[in-house]
Protein backbone atom coordinates (compact mmCIF):
# COMPACT_ATOMS: atom_id res chain seq x y z
CA UNK A 1 0.00 0.00 0.00
CA UNK A 2 2.95 2.29 0.64
CA UNK A 3 4.06 2.47 -2.95
CA UNK A 4 0.70 3.05 -4.58
CA UNK A 5 -0.09 5.83 -2.14
CA UNK A 6 2.97 7.71 -3.29
CA UNK A 7 1.65 7.97 -6.82
CA UNK A 8 -1.29 9.99 -5.61
CA UNK A 9 -1.17 13.59 -4.52
CA UNK A 10 -3.60 14.21 -1.70
CA UNK A 11 -5.30 17.55 -1.77
CA UNK A 12 -7.09 18.40 1.43
CA UNK A 13 -9.22 21.25 2.60
CA UNK A 14 -8.11 23.89 5.02
CA UNK A 15 -10.33 23.19 7.99
CA UNK A 16 -10.30 26.78 9.19
CA UNK A 17 -11.41 28.21 5.86
CA UNK A 18 -13.08 25.73 3.56
CA UNK A 19 -15.20 23.68 5.93
CA UNK A 20 -18.65 24.62 7.16
CA UNK A 21 -20.87 22.15 8.99
CA UNK A 22 -24.52 22.05 10.07
CA UNK A 23 -25.48 21.02 13.58
CA UNK A 24 -26.24 17.47 12.47
CA UNK A 25 -23.02 17.19 10.52
CA UNK A 26 -20.81 18.39 13.35
CA UNK A 27 -22.57 16.08 15.80
CA UNK A 28 -21.83 13.20 13.44
CA UNK A 29 -18.20 14.23 12.93
CA UNK A 30 -17.61 14.57 16.69
CA UNK A 31 -19.64 11.43 17.39
CA UNK A 32 -21.73 13.00 20.15
CA UNK A 33 -25.46 13.80 20.35
CA UNK A 34 -26.79 17.12 19.06
CA UNK A 35 -27.74 18.10 22.63
CA UNK A 36 -24.10 17.97 23.70
CA UNK A 37 -23.14 20.26 20.83
CA UNK A 38 -25.83 22.73 21.89
CA UNK A 39 -24.50 22.57 25.45
CA UNK A 40 -20.99 23.35 24.23
CA UNK A 41 -22.30 26.26 22.14
CA UNK A 42 -24.14 27.61 25.19
CA UNK A 43 -20.88 27.52 27.09
CA UNK A 44 -19.45 29.82 24.39
CA UNK A 45 -16.73 27.34 23.43
CA UNK A 46 -17.66 27.38 19.76
CA UNK A 47 -19.74 30.03 18.03
CA UNK A 48 -21.69 29.00 14.97
CA UNK A 49 -22.84 31.54 12.40
CA UNK A 50 -26.58 31.93 11.92
CA UNK A 51 -29.38 33.05 14.19
CA UNK A 52 -31.46 29.98 14.95
CA UNK A 53 -30.41 26.39 15.46
CA UNK A 54 -31.56 25.27 11.99
CA UNK A 55 -29.36 27.76 10.23
CA UNK A 56 -26.31 27.25 12.45
CA UNK A 57 -23.08 26.76 10.51
CA UNK A 58 -19.91 25.65 12.26
CA UNK A 59 -16.45 26.42 10.98
CA UNK A 60 -14.04 23.52 10.70
CA UNK A 61 -12.01 24.79 13.63
CA UNK A 62 -14.99 24.11 15.93
CA UNK A 63 -14.38 20.38 15.54
CA UNK A 64 -10.94 20.75 17.15
CA UNK A 65 -12.36 22.75 20.04
CA UNK A 66 -15.21 20.33 20.68
CA UNK A 67 -12.80 17.40 20.64
CA UNK A 68 -10.61 19.21 23.12
CA UNK A 69 -13.62 19.54 25.43
CA UNK A 70 -14.37 15.83 25.06
CA UNK A 71 -10.77 14.86 25.85
CA UNK A 72 -10.71 17.09 28.92
CA UNK A 73 -13.89 15.46 30.14
CA UNK A 74 -12.75 11.91 29.42
CA UNK A 75 -9.15 12.18 30.63
CA UNK A 76 -9.39 14.73 33.43
CA UNK A 77 -13.02 14.75 34.52
CA UNK A 78 -13.39 18.46 33.61
CA UNK A 79 -16.88 19.72 32.71
CA UNK A 80 -17.72 21.99 29.77
CA UNK A 81 -17.30 25.21 31.76
CA UNK A 82 -13.92 24.07 33.06
CA UNK A 83 -12.81 23.08 29.56
CA UNK A 84 -13.81 26.48 28.24
CA UNK A 85 -11.66 28.14 30.88
CA UNK A 86 -8.75 25.78 30.16
CA UNK A 87 -9.03 26.41 26.44
CA UNK A 88 -8.94 30.17 26.84
CA UNK A 89 -5.99 30.05 29.22
CA UNK A 90 -4.09 27.71 26.92
CA UNK A 91 -4.69 30.00 23.95
CA UNK A 92 -3.45 32.96 25.93
CA UNK A 93 -0.44 30.96 27.07
CA UNK A 94 0.40 30.04 23.51
CA UNK A 95 0.13 33.64 22.41
CA UNK A 96 2.35 34.78 25.28
CA UNK A 97 4.92 32.10 24.52
CA UNK A 98 5.08 33.26 20.93
CA UNK A 99 5.52 36.81 22.13
CA UNK A 100 8.31 35.93 24.58
CA UNK A 101 10.07 34.03 21.82
CA UNK A 102 9.90 37.00 19.50
CA UNK A 103 11.07 39.47 22.12
CA UNK A 104 14.01 37.23 22.93
CA UNK A 105 14.93 37.13 19.28
CA UNK A 106 14.73 40.88 18.77
CA UNK B 1 10.69 -7.04 28.95
CA UNK B 2 11.15 -4.44 31.64
CA UNK B 3 9.44 -4.44 34.99
CA UNK B 4 7.35 -1.31 35.57
CA UNK B 5 6.98 0.10 39.03
CA UNK B 6 3.46 1.49 38.85
CA UNK B 7 3.66 2.90 42.36
CA UNK B 8 6.75 4.86 41.43
CA UNK B 9 5.10 6.14 38.26
CA UNK B 10 2.22 7.41 40.36
CA UNK B 11 4.52 8.70 43.11
CA UNK B 12 2.63 6.88 45.86
CA UNK B 13 3.61 4.34 48.55
CA UNK B 14 2.77 0.69 48.00
CA UNK B 15 0.16 0.87 50.76
CA UNK B 16 -1.56 4.01 49.42
CA UNK B 17 -5.35 4.05 49.70
CA UNK B 18 -7.49 3.93 46.54
CA UNK B 19 -8.52 7.52 47.23
CA UNK B 20 -4.91 8.62 47.37
CA UNK B 21 -4.13 6.82 44.13
CA UNK B 22 -7.02 8.56 42.43
CA UNK B 23 -5.83 11.96 43.63
CA UNK B 24 -2.30 11.23 42.46
CA UNK B 25 -3.63 10.15 39.08
CA UNK B 26 -5.76 13.26 38.62
CA UNK B 27 -2.80 15.48 39.45
CA UNK B 28 -0.41 13.70 37.10
CA UNK B 29 -2.97 13.44 34.31
CA UNK B 30 -3.49 17.21 34.45
CA UNK B 31 0.23 17.80 34.50
CA UNK B 32 1.12 15.55 31.58
CA UNK B 33 -1.99 15.76 29.44
CA UNK B 34 -0.68 16.30 25.90
CA UNK B 35 -3.28 19.01 25.28
CA UNK B 36 -1.84 20.99 28.15
CA UNK B 37 1.81 20.04 28.43
CA UNK B 38 3.81 20.84 25.31
CA UNK B 39 7.03 19.16 26.46
CA UNK B 40 8.05 16.45 24.00
CA UNK B 41 7.88 13.63 26.56
CA UNK B 42 4.48 14.65 27.96
CA UNK B 43 2.51 12.15 25.90
CA UNK B 44 4.76 9.26 26.96
CA UNK B 45 4.45 10.24 30.59
CA UNK B 46 0.69 10.61 30.25
CA UNK B 47 0.41 7.10 28.83
CA UNK B 48 2.63 5.67 31.58
CA UNK B 49 0.44 7.28 34.19
CA UNK B 50 -2.68 5.99 32.44
CA UNK B 51 -1.30 2.45 32.38
CA UNK B 52 -0.27 2.59 36.04
CA UNK B 53 -3.70 3.88 36.97
CA UNK B 54 -5.49 1.22 34.93
CA UNK B 55 -3.81 -1.34 37.19
CA UNK B 56 -3.81 0.40 40.55
CA UNK B 57 -7.37 1.69 40.47
CA UNK B 58 -8.72 -1.81 39.90
CA UNK B 59 -8.47 -3.70 43.22
CA UNK B 60 -8.22 -7.07 41.45
CA UNK B 61 -5.45 -6.00 39.12
CA UNK B 62 -3.70 -4.21 41.95
CA UNK B 63 -3.68 -7.24 44.26
CA UNK B 64 -2.37 -9.40 41.42
CA UNK B 65 0.34 -6.85 40.67
CA UNK B 66 1.29 -6.72 44.35
CA UNK B 67 1.74 -10.51 44.26
CA UNK B 68 4.80 -10.01 42.10
CA UNK B 69 6.46 -8.65 45.23
CA UNK B 70 8.20 -5.40 45.92
CA UNK B 71 11.73 -6.46 45.16
CA UNK B 72 11.58 -5.56 41.53
CA UNK B 73 13.26 -2.41 40.28
CA UNK B 74 11.85 -0.27 37.53
CA UNK B 75 13.44 -1.28 34.24
CA UNK B 76 14.69 -4.63 35.57
CA UNK B 77 14.35 -7.53 33.14
CA UNK B 78 11.09 -9.25 33.90
CA UNK B 79 9.23 -12.45 33.04
CA UNK B 80 5.95 -13.18 34.79
CA UNK B 81 6.21 -16.27 37.00
CA UNK B 82 4.26 -19.24 35.62
CA UNK B 83 0.59 -19.23 36.60
CA UNK B 84 1.18 -16.04 38.51
CA UNK B 85 -2.39 -14.91 37.98
CA UNK B 86 -4.00 -18.15 39.06
CA UNK B 87 -7.01 -17.54 41.18
CA UNK B 88 -7.57 -14.01 39.96
CA UNK B 89 -10.45 -13.09 37.82
CA UNK B 90 -10.00 -9.93 35.84
CA UNK B 91 -13.17 -8.37 34.77
CA UNK B 92 -11.24 -6.29 32.34
CA UNK B 93 -13.28 -3.56 30.94
CA UNK B 94 -12.22 -0.19 31.92
CA UNK B 95 -8.67 0.48 31.05
CA UNK B 96 -10.95 3.13 29.71
CA UNK B 97 -9.72 6.14 27.91
CA UNK B 98 -6.42 4.81 26.73
CA UNK B 99 -5.74 3.07 23.49
CA UNK B 100 -5.09 -0.39 24.73
CA UNK B 101 -2.45 -1.11 22.12
CA UNK B 102 -0.37 1.67 23.60
CA UNK B 103 0.07 -0.08 26.90
CA UNK B 104 3.47 -1.63 27.48
CA UNK B 105 4.48 -5.24 26.85
CA UNK B 106 4.78 -5.51 30.61
CA UNK B 107 1.10 -4.69 31.03
CA UNK B 108 0.09 -7.10 28.29
CA UNK B 109 2.14 -9.95 29.73
CA UNK B 110 0.27 -9.55 33.00
CA UNK B 111 -3.23 -8.75 31.94
CA UNK B 112 -3.32 -9.70 28.29
CA UNK B 113 -4.30 -7.51 25.40
CA UNK B 114 -7.98 -8.34 25.62
CA UNK B 115 -8.16 -7.20 29.20
CA UNK B 116 -6.84 -3.80 28.23
CA UNK B 117 -9.24 -2.99 25.46
CA UNK B 118 -12.26 -4.01 27.37
CA UNK B 119 -13.90 -6.33 24.88
CA UNK B 120 -13.43 -9.54 26.80
CA UNK B 121 -16.34 -10.95 28.66
CA UNK B 122 -18.80 -9.19 26.40
CA UNK B 123 -20.97 -11.10 24.01
CA UNK B 124 -19.47 -10.85 20.62
CA UNK B 125 -21.43 -8.76 18.21
CA UNK B 126 -20.66 -7.26 14.91
CA UNK B 127 -19.39 -3.75 15.28
CA UNK B 128 -19.54 -1.04 12.71
CA UNK B 129 -17.72 2.00 13.78
CA UNK B 130 -16.21 4.91 11.97
CA UNK B 131 -12.42 4.88 12.09
CA UNK B 132 -10.61 7.29 14.36
CA UNK B 133 -9.53 10.66 13.11
CA UNK B 134 -5.78 10.85 13.19
CA UNK B 135 -3.54 13.86 13.59
CA UNK B 136 -0.08 14.69 12.41
CA UNK B 137 2.11 17.78 12.28
CA UNK B 138 3.70 19.07 9.13
CA UNK B 139 6.51 21.60 9.26
CA UNK B 140 6.72 23.89 6.25
CA UNK B 141 8.75 26.90 5.20
CA UNK B 142 7.27 30.36 4.98
CA UNK B 143 7.88 30.28 1.23
CA UNK B 144 5.59 27.23 0.95
CA UNK B 145 2.71 29.28 2.31
CA UNK B 146 3.36 31.96 -0.31
CA UNK B 147 3.48 29.58 -3.26
CA UNK B 148 1.84 26.33 -2.18
CA UNK B 149 3.98 23.19 -2.03
CA UNK B 150 4.07 19.45 -2.06
CA UNK B 151 5.28 17.51 0.96
CA UNK B 152 5.87 13.82 1.40
CA UNK B 153 4.93 12.91 4.92
CA UNK B 154 5.59 9.69 6.78
CA UNK B 155 2.90 8.52 9.13
CA UNK B 156 3.39 5.85 11.75
CA UNK B 157 0.28 4.05 12.83
CA UNK B 158 -0.65 0.86 14.57
CA UNK B 159 -2.68 -1.82 12.86
CA UNK B 160 -3.92 -5.07 14.29
CA UNK B 161 -2.36 -8.06 12.57
CA UNK B 162 -4.27 -11.27 11.86
CA UNK B 163 -3.54 -12.66 15.35
CA UNK B 164 -4.85 -9.49 16.96
CA UNK B 165 -1.52 -8.03 18.00
CA UNK B 166 -0.74 -4.41 17.29
CA UNK B 167 2.00 -3.64 14.80
CA UNK B 168 3.63 -0.37 13.87
CA UNK B 169 3.31 0.44 10.18
CA UNK B 170 4.74 3.26 8.17
CA UNK B 171 2.93 4.94 5.40
CA UNK B 172 4.01 7.71 3.08
CA UNK B 173 1.67 10.27 1.58
CA UNK B 174 2.21 13.06 -0.90
CA UNK B 175 0.26 16.01 0.33
CA UNK B 176 -0.45 19.32 -1.30
CA UNK B 177 0.12 22.28 1.01
CA UNK B 178 -2.27 24.97 -0.19
CA UNK B 179 -1.06 28.48 -0.88
CA UNK B 180 -2.11 30.87 1.87
CA UNK B 181 -2.01 28.38 4.73
CA UNK B 182 -1.38 29.93 8.14
CA UNK B 183 0.47 28.77 11.22
CA UNK B 184 -1.63 26.35 13.26
CA UNK B 185 -4.24 25.73 10.57
CA UNK B 186 -5.29 22.22 9.69
CA UNK B 187 -5.56 20.44 6.37
CA UNK B 188 -8.12 17.67 6.40
CA UNK B 189 -7.67 14.64 4.19
CA UNK B 190 -10.99 12.85 4.15
CA UNK B 191 -10.89 9.12 4.92
CA UNK B 192 -7.11 8.95 5.33
CA UNK B 193 -7.33 8.41 9.09
CA UNK B 194 -7.79 5.19 11.03
CA UNK B 195 -9.61 2.30 9.36
CA UNK B 196 -13.23 1.78 10.32
CA UNK B 197 -14.55 -1.34 12.00
CA UNK B 198 -16.92 -3.54 10.08
CA UNK B 199 -18.67 -1.43 7.48
CA UNK B 200 -17.76 1.82 9.22
CA UNK B 201 -15.85 4.22 7.03
CA UNK B 202 -12.31 5.39 7.66
CA UNK B 203 -11.68 8.46 9.79
CA UNK B 204 -10.05 11.64 8.54
CA UNK B 205 -6.45 12.65 8.73
CA UNK B 206 -5.77 16.13 10.08
CA UNK B 207 -2.46 17.78 9.32
CA UNK B 208 -1.54 20.64 11.58
CA UNK B 209 0.65 23.18 9.85
CA UNK B 210 3.69 24.56 11.65
CA UNK B 211 6.14 27.02 10.18
CA UNK B 212 9.81 26.35 10.55
CA UNK B 213 11.42 29.32 12.34
CA UNK B 214 12.76 31.65 9.66
CA UNK B 215 16.10 33.39 10.08
CA UNK B 216 14.80 36.71 8.76
CA UNK B 217 11.05 36.85 9.20
CA UNK B 218 8.64 36.18 11.96
CA UNK B 219 5.02 35.44 11.36
CA UNK B 220 1.84 36.41 13.14
CA UNK B 221 -1.26 34.97 11.52
CA UNK B 222 -1.07 36.18 7.94
CA UNK B 223 1.30 39.04 8.70
CA UNK B 224 5.04 38.77 8.20
CA UNK B 225 7.55 40.94 10.05
CA UNK B 226 11.12 41.80 9.19
CA UNK B 227 13.50 43.54 11.58
CA UNK B 228 15.28 46.06 9.42
CA UNK B 229 18.43 47.88 10.59
CA UNK B 230 19.09 51.40 9.33
CA UNK B 231 21.78 53.96 10.12
CA UNK B 232 20.96 56.94 12.36
CA UNK B 233 21.20 59.33 9.37
CA UNK B 234 18.95 57.13 7.22
CA UNK B 235 16.36 57.15 10.00
CA UNK B 236 16.74 60.90 10.54
CA UNK B 237 16.88 62.10 6.95
CA UNK B 238 14.89 59.42 5.18
CA UNK B 239 16.12 57.33 2.28
CA UNK B 240 15.24 54.66 -0.25
CA UNK B 241 16.28 51.09 0.58
CA UNK B 242 16.02 47.59 -0.84
CA UNK B 243 14.04 45.21 1.36
CA UNK B 244 14.05 41.41 1.00
CA UNK B 245 10.54 39.88 1.11
CA UNK B 246 9.60 36.23 0.62
CA UNK B 247 8.54 37.10 -2.93
CA UNK B 248 11.68 39.03 -3.80
CA UNK B 249 13.34 42.41 -3.33
CA UNK B 250 11.21 45.51 -3.14
CA UNK B 251 12.19 49.18 -3.01
CA UNK B 252 10.88 51.07 -0.08
CA UNK B 253 11.09 54.60 1.26
CA UNK B 254 12.18 55.15 4.85
CA UNK B 255 10.48 58.42 5.82
CA UNK B 256 12.52 61.08 7.58
CA UNK B 257 12.40 61.23 11.39
CA UNK B 258 11.75 57.50 11.70
CA UNK B 259 12.30 56.24 15.22
CA UNK B 260 13.34 52.75 16.30
CA UNK B 261 10.41 50.32 16.37
CA UNK B 262 8.44 52.18 13.68
CA UNK B 263 6.52 49.76 11.51
CA UNK B 264 6.27 50.36 7.80
CA UNK B 265 3.55 48.37 6.12
CA UNK B 266 3.57 46.83 2.67
CA UNK B 267 -0.10 46.11 2.26
CA UNK B 268 -1.06 42.67 1.01
CA UNK B 269 2.51 41.38 0.86
CA UNK B 270 2.12 39.00 3.80
CA UNK B 271 0.87 35.46 3.37
CA UNK B 272 -1.66 35.41 0.51
CA UNK B 273 -5.26 34.29 0.93
CA UNK B 274 -8.83 35.52 0.83
CA UNK B 275 -7.68 38.15 3.28
CA UNK B 276 -4.01 38.48 2.45
CA UNK B 277 -1.70 39.41 5.29
CA UNK B 278 0.58 42.45 5.31
CA UNK B 279 4.33 42.69 5.34
CA UNK B 280 5.86 44.87 8.04
CA UNK B 281 9.32 46.38 8.06
CA UNK B 282 10.29 47.13 11.67
CA UNK B 283 12.89 49.88 11.85
CA UNK B 284 15.91 49.26 14.04
CA UNK B 285 18.59 51.85 14.39
CA UNK B 286 22.16 50.56 14.28
CA UNK B 287 24.95 52.69 15.70
CA UNK B 288 28.19 52.92 13.78
CA UNK B 289 31.17 51.87 15.92
CA UNK B 290 33.45 54.65 17.16
CA UNK B 291 36.58 52.67 16.44
CA UNK B 292 38.59 55.18 14.45
CA UNK B 293 39.76 58.68 15.20
CA UNK B 294 37.56 60.17 12.48
CA UNK B 295 34.50 58.26 13.74
CA UNK B 296 35.14 59.59 17.23
CA UNK B 297 35.48 63.08 15.80
CA UNK B 298 32.09 62.68 14.10
CA UNK B 299 30.48 61.66 17.38
CA UNK B 300 32.13 64.59 19.14
CA UNK B 301 30.74 66.91 16.50
CA UNK B 302 27.24 65.49 17.07
CA UNK B 303 27.67 66.06 20.78
CA UNK B 304 28.52 69.72 20.16
CA UNK B 305 25.92 70.34 17.50
CA UNK B 306 22.90 68.44 18.84
CA UNK B 307 21.26 69.36 22.10
CA UNK B 308 19.83 65.93 22.60
CA UNK B 309 18.75 64.45 25.91
CA UNK B 310 17.06 61.03 25.55
CA UNK B 311 16.34 60.97 29.32
CA UNK B 312 14.01 63.94 29.79
CA UNK B 313 11.17 61.58 30.71
CA UNK B 314 13.32 60.23 33.58
CA UNK B 315 13.66 63.73 34.97
CA UNK B 316 17.45 63.81 34.59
Amino acid sequence: MTNTDLLALFIGEVVEEDVSLTLNQISHVCDIPVERIVEIVEEGIVEPYGEDVESWRFQGLCVQRIRFVLRMERDLGVNAAGSALALELLEELEWLRGRVKRLGHE
Amino acid sequence: MEYKDYYKVMGVERDATQAKIKRAYRKLARKYHPDINKEPDAETRFKEVGEAYAVLKDPEKRVAYDQLGSNWQSGQDFQPPPNWDQGFEFRGGDAGQFDAEQFSDFFESLYGHASANGFDGQTHRELHRRGEDTHAKVVINLEDAYKGAMRTITLKHTVLSADGRPQLKERKLNVHIPKGIRQGQHVRLAKQGGAGMGRGEAGDLYLQIEFKAHELYHIEGGDVYLDFPVTPWEAALGTKVKVPTPTGMVEMAIPESSSAGRKLRLKGRGIPGKQPGDFYVVIQIALPPADTESAKAAYRKMKEELAFNPRTHLGV
